[in-house]
């Protein structure tokens, strides 16, 4: 144990974690603007395998990791029109048309996967891109600021998901949609828009996420996300449908996660149990959302299809 | 322009249909600069189909709409309020969770796109307060203000849009009387402006207190039209119906007897934990009716669960029916004893819509010998008896297995009422009986209840329409913040007198 209380370890650990939390920031950011719009989208793993599979045999094809995570977001979008138009246009419910979307994104990765691919060969990963001076910082620095572009850009929409939520007249619009549709409709929002342009940028993280994942691990496996999207769904209650709340759930995951590999490494978790380990994160999030469950109420029309007769 | 002869709205032989309904047959309406027209009519008569064509959130079939003389296409709600059109609905369209600021602002557009002014959106409505006496703080949160502050914020929201022709549907539902008279005062104030107000209500003398036209609807057509000062609450009540109804029942004289219901000191917490009902110590006795009056929301529905056994009471309380404690007994067991209960939510407590009118009159006998034998329902029996309650009880429906949710409201409710009078209950707890059902059928079971209080059952009568209550009860008592403040005689309860105390007002009272 006293191996893991050391500088570099703890520095190695926290950077460990902020890079495993940033696929789940964004598909959670993602997911807080849906669901704050009253759309739960269950299917962001699905869209998660999806964008990572294409953006890794785009790099695969072209050694061009922009052009990977363009395909990324291309996925994410396509699949946000695709899932707009179930659950908007068709009032479909929605806890089942997401599960369809994931069951798709798994099978359909996994296929093109074993027909393109079949073996797994690893491509190159996201660069480290440094910030100047701040980079240099004792301790802080090699967590914090020796990341890439996409953790910063991850981070960066803490912020700006706030303000569009909370400061702009489209988030008042995705705020009212969620909460009371009638009401938005009444004063002549669309709820349809509104709800469809959520879903899209939802859609659209969720894509993002699934390229960070991918060009992270350098590496695409099928089932690579093994059930993140649904950690990222997760971590939406447990942060309160607030995106520094979500921030919140998604570092302590990737704290858990990162402090569990580094114990592993150390050995000072048995190998014996080092499966049993793995499932630490999840117990750690399913314990905190039941302390914190029911501090903050869902959004009201949450799940709820809407329509005027 | 604003000449008071001139109309500012005009509805030409709209007609719309639904499937298997025509909800408005060749209606004319108009509306003039600076007046008050009130549409009036039963659940049905299609008043608010009517205001919702006008609104845009229908599209009539056929017939004409022209406002200030041109001829219009409203296609939705964004239209409309583009067309200075304001409605205030049923069920506030607020966002409870938003600011008052923000729920004004909403839909509008900002002088700082993309980001919102609700700074700027914040003096106006101080502006508009102001002006119409409308006194709200607009940094408020939604669901932390009053029911009669939510109207005001309504009615700021379409004062926002510059609403010239105001809709209000049915704005009264939830206020004390003497939220409806201060509401009266600002509406009267706008009509006076040069405003055009549609007043959408079923409460007669309401509408004979602020109207200056009143046009009647009734089976989506127009009836009669005519003036507070040509008609009467009566004559207004037979347009509606069709036929002469007797608006406020009579009381014969009734002997009281023993007491069958009482409550010592029982509290109740609410959902969220809170108490609802405070410390309430009530008898009910046989042959009387005890009439609960307040505005809702002031403990009737946790008293009314607490005595039916749907939620517990707090310690030290003790309910007593027919001289047995049932405080912590379950809703069977107290229904042994003697117990009737009619539900406030007809649908879904006091019926289950799925299943047939047969099966919602046996529910609560469904498990004894009278409908079931070797274990298996008998039919036979079931349809006998579910036949003579319908014919008892006039519930109009094809048959006893119709599914009881193709029933209108008043007929559901008669179903309910055969089920439960017809286990000779010696209490009943009648939760808003009448609430949402038309005037016929509020009469039909008003004389069951004054029947049931001649045969001598204890009847505790909750109802947020102050006329039942009044009209009713041998007694009345009036609950305000979970407290029963005063229990006065039927013969006491002047309207204005219950008004106060149903704001909390006992001073003036009790001189």
């Amino acid at each position: 144990m006293n191996d893991f209380f050391t500088s570099s370890v703890l520095v190695a650990t926290a950077a460990s974690a902020i890079r495993l939390a940033t696929p789940y920031l964004l598909a959670s950011l993602g997911e807080t603007i849906g669901q704050r719009s009253g759309v739960l989208n269950l299917g962001v793993d699905g869209v998660m395998l999806l964008s990572a599979f294409f953006s890794y045999w785009t790099v695969l094809q072209t050694g061009n990791l922009w052009l990977a995570v363009v395909v990324a977001l291309a996925v994410g979008v396509i699949m946000g029109v695709l899932y707009g138009i179930i659950t908007v246009f068709f009032e479909a419910t929605q806890g089942i048309s997401g599960i369809g979307i994931f069951i798709f994104g798994l099978g359909f990765s996994d296929l093109m996967f074993r027909q393109q691919v079949g073996t797994p060969k690893p491509v190159q990963r996201l660069p480290r891109v440094d910030i100047p001076v701040l980079a240099d910082i004792p301790y802080i620095g090699e967590p914090l600021f020796q990341r890439s572009l996409l953790t910063y850009l991850a981070f960066a929409l803490v912020p700006l998901t706030f303000l569009l939520l909370n400061k702009t007249t489209f988030g008042l619009n995705i705020r009212s949609v969620g909460e009371n549709p009638q009401a938005a409709d009444s004063l002549g929002v669309s709820v349809e828009r509104t709800r469809f342009a959520a879903i899209l940028i939802g859609n659209t993280l969720a894509g993002l996420a699934g390229a960070a994942l991918v060009l992270q691990l350098g590496i695409f496996q099928p089932n690579l996300t093994q059930g993140m999207g649904f950690i990222a769904v997760a971590l939406v209650y447990f942060g309160a449908w607030r995106p520094l709340g979500v921030m919140g759930g998604a570092l302590l995951y990737g704290l858990v996660n990162a402090t569990v590999l580094q114990w592993k490494s150390l050995g000072i978790i048995p190998v014996s149990i080092s499966d049993l380990a793995g499932m630490a994160p999840a117990i750690v999030t399913i314990g905190a959302l039941i302390l914190l469950a029911r501090r903050v109420n869902a959004p009201a029309a949450l799940t709820k299809p809407f329509s005027r007769h | 322009m604003n000449d008071k002869s001139n109309n500012l709205l005009e509805m030409r032989g709209i007609t719309k249909y639904f499937p298997g309904v025509v909800a408005n047959s060749d209606v004319d309406f108009d509306v003039r600069y600076g007046e008050v027209h009130t549409l009036l009519g039963e659940n049905g008569a299609g008043k608010s189909t009517l205001v919702k064509i006008l609104f845009g959130l229908y599209q009539a079939d056929k017939g004409d709409l022209l406002l200030r003389g041109e001829k219009m296409e409203i296609s939705s709600p964004s239209d409309a309020i583009s067309s200075r059109i304001g409605m205030i609905h049923q069920h506030f369209m607020l966002v409870p969770t938003l600011t008052v600021a923000e729920n004004v602002a909403l839909g509008m557009p900002s002088t700082r796109r993309p980001l919102t002014d609700l700074d700027k959106a914040s003096k106006k409505i101080s502006e508009i307060s102001e002006e119409h006496g409308l006194a709200v703080d607009p940094s408020e949160i939604v669901e932390h203000l009053s029911v009669g502050e939510r109207q005001r914020v309504e009615i700021i929201k379409a004062l926002y849009r510059d609403a010239e022709l105001l809709v209000l549907d049915e704005p009264t539902a939830v206020l004390t009387p003497k939220e409806v008279d201060d509401l009266f005062v600002i509406l009267r104030r706008m009509a006076d402006n040069g405003r055009g107000l549609i007043f959408i209500s079923h409460k007669l003398r309401e509408v004979m207190s602020l109207s200056d036209r009143i046009t009647v609807l009734r089976n989506g057509q127009v009836v009669g039209a005519t003036t507070p000062d040509q008609t009467s609450r009566e004559e207004l009540a037979q347009m509606m119906v069709g036929r002469a109804v007797r608006l406020t029942p009579d009381l014969p004289p009734n002997e009281v007897k023993e007491s069958r219901l009482s409550l010592n000191n029982v509290s109740v917490k609410n959902d969220s934990g809170t108490l609802a009902v405070d410390n309430v110590s009530l008898e009910v006795r046989a042959g009387e009716i005890l009439g609960i009056a307040g505005v809702s929301g002031n403990g009737q529905r946790e008293i009314a669960e607490a005595i039916a056994g749907l939620r517990p009471i707090e310690p030290n309380g003790l309910i007593e029916i027919n001289g047995s404690n049932v405080s912590d007994t379950n809703t069977r067991s107290r229904r042994d004893q003697g117990l009737g209960f009619i539900p406030e939510e007809r649908v879904p407590d006091g019926a289950i819509p799925e299943f047939t009118v047969g099966e919602n009159l046996i529910l609560v006998d469904h498990e004894t010998d009278n409908f079931v034998s070797r274990g298996l329902f008998s039919f036979d029996k079931i349809s006998e008896h579910s036949s003579q309650l319908v014919s008892d009880f006039n519930v109009k429906t094809p048959s006893v297995n119709t599914p009881t949710s193709s029933l209108s409201g008043g007929n559901i409710q008669k179903v309910i009422l055969a089920r439960e009078l017809s286990a000779s209950p010696s209490v009943l707890l009648a939760c808003q009986p009448t609430r949402g059902v038309d005037i016929g059928a509020a009469e039909y079971i008003h004389n069951r209840l004054i029947e049931q209080r001649e045969l001598g059952t204890a009847t505790l009568l909750i109802s947020e329409d102050l006329d039942e209550v009044l009209g009713l009860s041998d007694r009345v008592a009036v609950m305000y913040e979970g407290k029963v403040i005063a229990v006065v005689s039927g013969e006491d309860a002047e309207r204005e007198k219950v008004g106060l105390l149903m704001a909390g007002i006992t001073e003036a009272v009790d001189a």
